[in-house]
């Protein structure tokens, strides 16, 4: 079978990652467990467009975003890169089919502070894609660096600096410039904004749609910020403990939310209005540990619906409506 | 020399909560930690007062500051991990706190822990009392911390980021937690924190920082409705919003290094209606009626959007 353009470009089925959790003894270490990161979880992503993956901390979102990029080995499941599976073409196939796909599929993580190497200039920092992919000419480099900091928002001066000589907002921008030095089709953008100010956020958030948009890059912004999510997001999925709760496009996720936990995460959130009186679902207790996660619909323990089928019998994560997916034995109820 | 904070002036009214807003850098924490006079070193004031109930509490002396601090003024810091101590159970640290604060034998000292944790909705609160910090979770531990602050009953709370670190779910708890204590034991809650969702939910007031200066002092409803000073229109355009889906205007440029802030307005580097004046001379923080008070050569002559547009 031949991948089209019009097929989805990222595809995840059945994804399965769990941690060992080990306990020291005398001798020898002991498995005591294991942490369930991700527990069969399936959707797509589109040439193009930006898949929100929201959720909140421990539910395996930062994982999913490695496991794709086959950053950490999955323990089950498959993910596809235009119809070719990610794992498999890194493993066992040919060193350009390999380099290919690394090219193709990039990342920008969480903390600039810690993903930029402080010894290395800023066109070092870019040009090392270059150097290594061998698909821009040397003499084009200097204006490809050039041409990639302008695209972010910086300048060609900026390209002599350290990474020390930037504020945060700024070294996100080379993050992103360094993951778009490669030409990529996909980036994976692990809470890109969490660790800036109020006022930078909007300018990288700006810059990441207008990717998605002029350049036709597609992205899975990971983020626990369900109000940046909305702003860059065509579809979104809804991940609690490992499993995912709800998929929908953008728009359905925020009007009409169909599972207890979206409906109580989007209530949550403050909205800055003041005029704004919201209806708030407050959720009792915290996320329960991903070791021992709880029978049934993982959701249960905090649900305010729950009855006993939902203790008894993990829900299917099904179509409910045309492109709208959800986890919940009562979904229809919430329409 | 750093100028953290930089002749800022606002007043607190009993029972109106406050929010003090700002990125990071723009002052904030400084100017609550100056309320308690616990600014770390070598920071140090340069001059201003700082009134409390009629007195002003830079004047006093050392021993007579450990009456406020804690007793009448309490404070819940923003990580909740490194302001308990890891080496002491729950009920350890806070009965340490309560007999600090009173003069109480030990058992009624665990009875009056019990009570805190209760007040802060604590599940199992027994079983909590012989808990490490480790073994509860953020939430929890944030719980916490604010019964310790409880601890001294005091009439005004200062929360420096109390949620910054909690997830949506369990920040929509301890801000629930709050907003119920402040009713039931009539405490006044300064806000400190750079999330305008929080802003508009929790306070009445607000008082808009920007580096280390005041830009602007308004009741909630106007600082969103009708904001007068371009950095809050501007910060009130940058921020999504989860209810709907808008075009965000993000505001150009980077905060300035205090070592050597920009000369004139602070904001002038970023703002869209700078002009001469605004590089040349600082503003005042003018009195505007109605309560309001901003810093700004040109509040009068230009229009500003607020969160309805």
């Amino acid at each position: 079978m031949t991948w089209t353009t019009d097929q989805p470009l990222v595809k995840v089925v059945d994804l399965v990652k769990h941690f060992p959790v080990y306990e020291k003894g005398v001798f020898m270490k002991k498995k005591v467990g294991e942490v369930h990161a991700v527990d069969g979880i399936t959707f797509s992503i589109a040439r193009g467009e930006t898949l929100g993956l929201v959720g909140e901390s421990g539910c395996g979102k930062t994982t999913v975003g490695k496991v794709v990029l086959d950053l950490l080995p999955k323990d089950s499941g498959s993910v596809l890169f235009e119809g070719k599976d990610v794992h498999e073409t890194l493993e066992t196939g040919t060193s350009t089919g390999k380099k290919d796909m690394r090219r193709n599929m990039q990342m920008v993580f969480q903390n600039p502070y810690g993903s930029l190497d402080p010894r290395m200039t800023v066109f070092d920092i870019i040009s090392e894609a270059f150097i290594i992919h061998k698909h821009v000419p040397k003499h084009e480099w200097k204006s490809r660096a050039y041409a990639l900091l302008k695209l972010v928002g910086l300048e060609e001066y900026h390209a002599e600096r350290y990474p020390h000589e930037f504020s945060g907002g700024q070294r996100q921008r080379i993050s992103i410039a360094r993951a778009l030095a490669t030409d990529p089709k996909f980036i994976v953008a692990d809470e890109p904004v969490s660790s800036l100010d109020v006022s930078i956020r909007a300018q990288i958030l700006d810059l990441l749609e207008d990717l998605q948009r002029k350049e036709g890059i597609s992205f899975l912004y990971i983020s626990h910020d369900l109000s940046s999510v909305r702003q860059v997001s065509q579809h979104v999925a809804v991940m609690y403990l490992g499993m995912l709760m709800e998929y929908a496009s953008a728009d359905v996720i925020f009007t009409k939310p169909l599972n207890p936990y979206t409906i109580a995460l989007l209530s949550a959130v403050p909205i800055p209005d003041p005029e704004n009186k919201v209806n708030r679902i407050v959720l009792a207790g915290d996320v329960p540990s991903p070791i021992n996660p709880p029978s049934g619909c993982r959701f249960n323990p905090r649900c305010p619906y729950a009855q006993q089928l939902c203790r008894d019998k993990v829900p299917e994560y099904r179509e409910i409506e045309p492109g709208h997916f959800v986890a919940c034995h009562f979904a229809e109820q919430f329409k | 020399m750093v100028r953290a904070v930089d002749g800022v002036n606002f007043t607190v009214e009993k029972g109106v909560p406050l929010g003090l807003v700002g990125e990071s850098g723009s002052g904030k924490t400084v100017t609550a930690l100056s309320a308690l006079r616990v600014v770390p070193r070598p920071g140090k004031f340069a001059g201003g007062k700082i009134i409390f109930d009629g007195e002003d509490l830079l004047t006093k002396k050392e021993s007579e500051m450990r009456k406020y601090r804690g007793r009448r003024i309490g404070y819940v810091s923003q990580d909740p991990n490194s302001s308990l101590d890891p080496l002491f159970t729950v009920g350890t640290q806070l009965s340490e706190v309560v007999q600090a604060h009173e003069k109480v034998p030990k058992e009624r000292a665990s009875e009056r822990v019990l009570e805190l944790l209760q007040r802060v909705r604590i599940s199992e609160p027994e079983a909590r009392m012989r808990a490490y910090p480790h073994e509860l979770s953020g939430g929890m531990r944030q719980r916490i911390a604010i019964a310790r602050a409880l601890a001294g009953e005091p009439d005004l709370l200062i929360a420096d980021e109390p949620t910054t670190n909690l997830d949506v779910t369990i920040q929509a708890q301890v801000l629930d937690l709050l907003k119920d204590l402040q009713r039931e034991l009539g405490m006044t809650l300064i806000l400190i924190t750079h999330d305008m969702g929080i802003v508009a939910e929790m306070t009445q007031k607000v008082v808009v920082l920007y580096a280390g200066r005041v830009a602007e002092v308004a009741s909630t409803r106007e600082t969103f409705a009708t904001p007068k000073h371009p950095y809050t229109s501007a910060l009130l355009k940058a921020v999504p919003r989860v209810d709907r889906k808008k075009e965000l205007v993000p505001i150009g440029g980077n905060i300035p290094n205090l070592i050597t802030p920009p000369s004139g307005c602070r904001f002038h580097p970023r703002c869209r209606f700078m002009q001469e004046i605004c590089v040349a001379k600082e503003p005042a923080l003018d009195a505007i009626g109605g309560g309001r008070q901003v810093s700004c050569h040109r509040w009068k002559e230009i229009t500003l959007e607020g969160t309805s547009s």
